[in-house]
């Protein structure tokens, strides 16, 4: 039976953390994921659960906490945002290539500076090429239905590798909806107990984890692990069919929305992909053309299967909540611009910058975009050459 | 028919005005409606300016932006009259409402000629009268479901009770007092 319930994506997590029981949770408080371990504390304290929660001095210190633990044997988990999820930066690598199966609940947040609080994806954008599994979430559901399915990706044999579950921070972290629930029987079963071939607190077999590998060796350990994000993509949508028969909730590398006979779509990642529904069932009633492609899986980067998704279309907006600071735009849309060149796809690609330090996106702006793709596919850009929306002067360089 | 009400509250850092957001989001659902309920976050301190919103709707809401032209506002602290431009995008055929200890009379002018509904509450003495301590988020929790018509006030009590019991099993003396801050709120809104 589902259950009914509402709270916050940070309450949702928390939920599904207690639901899975896992065994290790080191952590450093940093908004706005700070309530995810306090709440797990909570629970310890309750005696819900028996996770061993170890307060460390850092984020530096947590993921290695994690590492340890993971290494050891435990099924193990974190949470941070920002400037966290920066200091952790060099032993984010050491999880990975280390193959052990982490979860980390990424609350996603702006880095410094200037400092600031609010929803951005530069912190787990920022971490992309370490190695890491990431899933996006656009609201509290999907935040909960992740994380239900983060271990099950991670600990596959032909995986191994950790995984990241991000939300936008406050949009979804502390806003309360609705929610529907599955009892923690069928969650239990799905999710299943952990039991690793290799770990290092197994009596019966001598190991070291994460030496010296000379150049003759090291190569091809990196490829090893380049292979475990390309099986990784199978396994995704293994879990999320099994997932589906659980809670009847579908899910992929990402969701098309009106996008299969669109003739203008917006490519994003997130919090506003809601938003944007909402501009698109308006705009269709108005005979307009519109549809959404929502990222799901960022790595491993379904590139492919977006460019197939989004080919025919005329005219595509790439939305990054993230500056790339490269002269260029955003890490999503170099990588599916680069996507869209392999399939041979002929569609017009402006790539956006939005949403940044917490910028609030309205429908409104969402309907200005649809509009520039109309006249882009007309050959007329009105984007500018270096597309922001909802910047407040016109004059950026000032 | 898609109905959707839009909230949105000003208060100060401290007096629960979020709190209140969220109290409305959750009697709401447990009336079976979709709810959105959020604070804007910037650097929080206790006093300064603060802003949370609701989104009530008999469909599911997938909107993620704050609200611009509210059908509701709920202000916690008249002080906030002087520095907000608390009716702002403010629907003509919605309506506000005021904690204050000023007369609706002496209110009307500092709300920036807005043309629809006022209506103020004293929660202050809601509070002292009923709970012995300062709580606004109670007695304008009352006000607001008065003033928007969001649910028959008898359900709302009925829900109210039980939720209150529920949270309050050890201290009863907490429920009657809250039940009693929110029974007087709605005879002393106007």
């Amino acid at each position: 039976m589902a259950i009914k319930d509402r709270m916050s994506g940070n309450e949702a997590v928390a939920h599904a953390i207690r639901q899975i029981n896992p065994d290790v949770m080191p952590a450093f408080p940093i908004t706005p994921s700070t309530e995810i371990p306090q709440y797990v504390s909570s629970m310890i304290a309750n005696g819900e659960i028996d996770t061993e929660f170890i307060p460390v001095e850092s984020e530096h210190s947590s993921m290695s906490a994690a590492i340890g633990a993971s290494a050891a044997g435990a099924r193990t988990l974190t949470a941070t945002s920002s400037c966290g999820l920066a200091l952790m930066w060099e032993v984010l690598y050491v999880a990975a290539s280390n193959r052990l199966p982490i979860m980390m609940e990424v609350v996603n947040r702006a880095l410094s500076g200037p400092i600031n609080i609010n929803a951005e994806h530069s912190d787990s954008m920022g971490a992309r090429d370490c190695g890491w599994i990431q899933i996006y979430a656009e609201n509290n559901q999907e935040a909960y239905d992740n994380t239900l399915q983060a271990y099950r990706i991670a600990e596959h044999a032909s995986v191994k590798l950790p995984v990241m579950i991000c939300q936008d921070g406050f949009i979804t972290s502390h806003a309360v909806e609705n929610i529907t629930l599955l009892e923690d029987e069928p969650v239990k079963r799905f999710v299943g107990t952990y039991e690793p071939e290799h770990y290092l607190l197994r009596e019966d077999e001598s190991m070291a984890v994460g030496p010296y590998a000379v150049s003759c060796y090291c190569m091809e350990a990196k490829r090893a692990q380049a292979q475990a994000m390309i099986n990784a993509k199978d396994v995704i949508l293994q879990v999320a069919r099994e997932f589906e028969a659980i809670s009847g909730r579908s899910y992929g590398f990402f969701e098309e929305y009106r996008l299969e006979d669109a003739e203008y779509a917006i490519v994003a990642i997130g919090s506003v992909c809601g938003t944007i529904k909402e501009a698109v069932d308006g705009l269709r009633e108005k005979g307009c053309k519109a549809g959404l492609l929502k990222v799901r899986v960022f790595r491993p980067f379904p590139g492919e299967e977006m460019a197939a998704a989004l080919k025919h279309c005329k005219a595509i907006a790439i939305m990054d909540r993230c500056e790339g600071y490269n002269s260029v735009g955003g890490p999503l849309g170099a990588e599916l611009t680069a996507a869209l060149y392999r399939v041979k796809a002929v569609s017009e690609v402006v790539n956006i910058t939005y949403g940044l330090s917490g910028r609030d996106v309205k429908v409104s702006d969402v309907e200005v975009v649809y509009d520039g793709l109309e006249k882009l596919a007309q050959g007329e850009n009105c984007f500018g050459e270096y597309p922001y929306i909802g910047l407040r002067s016109a004059d950026r360089a000032e | 028919m898609r109905t959707l009400t839009e909230i949105r509250w000003h208060g100060r850092g401290g007096q629960g005005a979020k709190t209140a957001a969220l109290l409305l989001a959750d009697v709401a659902f447990n009336m079976g409606k979709h709810v959105q309920g959020f604070p804007e976050y910037g650097p929080e301190r206790m006093g300064a300016p603060i802003t949370a919103y609701d989104r009530i709707s008999d469909y599911p809401i997938r909107v993620h932006s704050n609200i611009y032209e509210p059908d509701f506002v709920a202000v916690v602290d008249d002080t906030l009259l002087h520095t907000v431009d608390v009716t702002m995008g403010l629907k003509e055929d919605g309506a506000i409402l005021i904690n204050t200890l000023k007369k609706k009379e002496e209110i009307i002018p500092l709300l920036n000629g807005y043309k629809g509904k006022v209506f103020v509450i004293d929660a202050r003495r809601v509070c002292m009268e009923t709970l012995g301590k300062y709580f606004p988020n109670t007695p304008m929790l009352a006000a607001i479901v008065k003033v928007s018509g969001l649910m028959e006030e008898d359900a709302f009590l009925r829900e109210m009770e039980s939720s209150l019991k529920h949270k309050f099993a050890k201290k009863p003396e907490v429920l009657e007092g809250n039940m009693r801050a929110l029974k007087m709120a709605f005879q002393e809104v106007y």
